[in-house]
């Protein structure tokens, strides 16, 4: 048994401390913050497998196999629920790209399929059908709460053992040659060390910080934190708007019904360069902004309140793609989710898991081509299908 | 139901809910508001969070003012979509 530190306790650092704990690992869980404080608990709650590359479809494929399972293995109600994911097209053009996209979804066993108008209205009942040609639909993408999931997974992973700390900063490491040997973390104000064998940063917008502190370049996983923000209306009946309802077309504006209180989610691709790594303050220009394509999707909702607006960080490499793999000899990195992290944790938590103790895993991850090396070697991806 | 003490009424939880949730273990406010979902309805907390301060400060022995509040949301008020958008032909 070796002793594994994983920073973050966002989703992804929860997620792999209970596939490792699993796995029989010792595991002490570093929060600078509380739980769920960074990206998790400010995401629109979508799990989709329609992506635009093998490598992303196939891992979300598998990550919604586990999903579909999460609730009975973690015992604890997460609202998982496949309402699906329907995406609108407004041109030819568009209606061609969603075939082209479905093709290489069904060929990993992705059940997408082209629908028309008239069913996009039976499944999304306040739809503005006019501005559109076509949707691309899986029944099969859904939602999950994102509050209840990270809990569920921290709650079984302390069962289980690990030693899981909110409110402490994790604020430098000692390395020989290129093994971290120890993690230093400050909790009220008090400065301790605790010998490791592995680090798994799982800093998300942060890890560009952490990488620095293990003595890497800042830049090595260049990591950008865009402002991303979402608006919430009242509770309204359930059913009207359950599938995540994007046209990639209007700036990715979505929206989306909360799978527990019926509030529709609404969100778009406004970001703002963060002022810093704290600037989640909501912006009025964001407000106005979504609210002028969630009318326009569904109409109905103009006699909707709205009651919350929120902000939180699309954590950003260049190609939109994670960082996920090893950087130093027992030093590794799940970073830099963008607009995907929370669907990806099953996969990627059980993936990391397996590497860190492995060296290697069962999971459809293709390790090349999330490389965290890729940016240093100017390898970039093609650029992975964000939503927002 | 007889003798159930809500706490939140935009969400319909009760003291006995909170209680427990604190007894196992989550104490930061912050985390009780989003498991519960206190101070999440569309009175943003103006009932809830002060009952549930005090219940707080009462089991973990802290004092009330020590506890920090968790972060409000605009709106302070619910508004009206078509109040932002404007007109119906915008
Ligand atoms: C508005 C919005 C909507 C989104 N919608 C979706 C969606 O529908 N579906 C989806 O899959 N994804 C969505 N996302 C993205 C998703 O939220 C993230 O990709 C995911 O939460 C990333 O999880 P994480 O664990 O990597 O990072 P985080 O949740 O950011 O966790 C990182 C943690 O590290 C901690 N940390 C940082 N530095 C230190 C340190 N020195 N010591 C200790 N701890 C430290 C931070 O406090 C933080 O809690 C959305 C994001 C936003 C902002
Ligand atoms: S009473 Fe709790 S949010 Fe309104």
């Amino acid at each position: 048994m070796s002793k594994i530190a994983v920073i973050g306790g966002g989703i992804i650092g929860v997620a792999t401390a209970y596939e490792l704990a699993k796995l029989g690992e010792e595991v002490i869980l570093f929060e600078k913050n509380y739980f769920g404080s960074g990206s998790t608990f400010r995401c629109a709650t979508g799990i989709r497998a329609q992506f635009t590359d093998e490598a992303n479809i196939r891992l979300m494929k598998y990550s919604v196999e586990r999903w579909e399972k999460l609730e009975e293995e973690l015992n604890f109600d997460i609202n998982f629920r496949q309402t699906g994911y329907l995406f609108l097209a407004t041109s030819e053009d568009e209606v061609e790209a969603f075939k082209a996209n479905i093709k290489l979804q069904n060929r990993f066993g992705v059940p997408t399929r082209l629908i028309d108008m008239d069913e996009a209205r039976e499944i999304v009942p306040i739809l503005n059908t006019e501005p559109f040609l076509a949707g691309a639909w899986n029944p099969k993408d859904g939602k999950a709460n994102p509050f209840k999931t990270l809990f569920a997974y921290l709650f079984r992973a302390r069962e289980m053992g690990i030693d899981a700390r909110e409110h402490t900063e994790v604020i430098g490491f000692e390395r020989e040659g290129n093994t971290i040997t120890a993690v230093k973390f400050r909790h009220n104000g008090r400065i301790e060390r605790v010998r490791v064998d592995a680090v798994l940063n799982a800093a998300n917008a942060w890890a560009p910080l952490i990488n620095e502190m293990a003595g890497l370049k800042r830049n090595l996983v260049p990591i950008t934190a865009y402002k991303h923000q979402l608006v919430k209306t009242e509770p309204l009946e359930p059913g009207q708007a359950e599938p995540l309802v994007c046209p990639p077309s209007w700036n990715d504006a979505y929206i989306i019904q909360d799978g527990e209180d019926g509030g529709i989610i609404c969100g778009a691709g406004i970001e703002h360069k963060a002022k810093s790594l704290n600037d989640v303050e909501p912006t009025y220009d964001f407000l106005r902004g979504v609210l002028s394509y969630a009318v326009k999707i569904a109409p109905p909702l103009r006699y909707a309140h709205i009651v919350r607006q929120w902000a939180g960080f699309y954590a950003k490499p260049p190609d939109s793609n994670p960082a996920i793999g090893k950087l130093l000899d027992n030093f590794y990195i799940a970073a830099g989710f963008s607009g995907h992290g929370f669907m990806m944790a099953p996969a990627v938590g059980q993936a990391m898991a397996e590497l860190m103790t492995k060296g290697r895993s069962s999971v459809p991850l293709d390790w090349e081509w999330y490389d965290p090396y890729r940016f240093e070697r100017g390898e970039l991806r093609s650029s992975a299908f964000q939503i927002g | 139901m007889a003798g159930k003490k809500i706490v939140c009424r935009c969400n319909d939880v009760t003291v006995e809910e909170v209680e427990a949730l604190i007894d196992s273990g989550i104490t930061d406010i912050e985390e009780l508001k989003r498991l519960l979902r206190i101070g999440m309805g569309p009175c943003q907390g103006r009932t809830c969070i002060p009952i549930v301060l005090g219940i707080l400060a009462r089991k973990t022995g802290r004092k009330q003012e020590d506890i920090p509040l968790p972060r409000a949301r605009v709106p302070t008020r619910p508004v009206r979509v078509e109040v932002i958008v404007g007109g119906a032909d915008e």
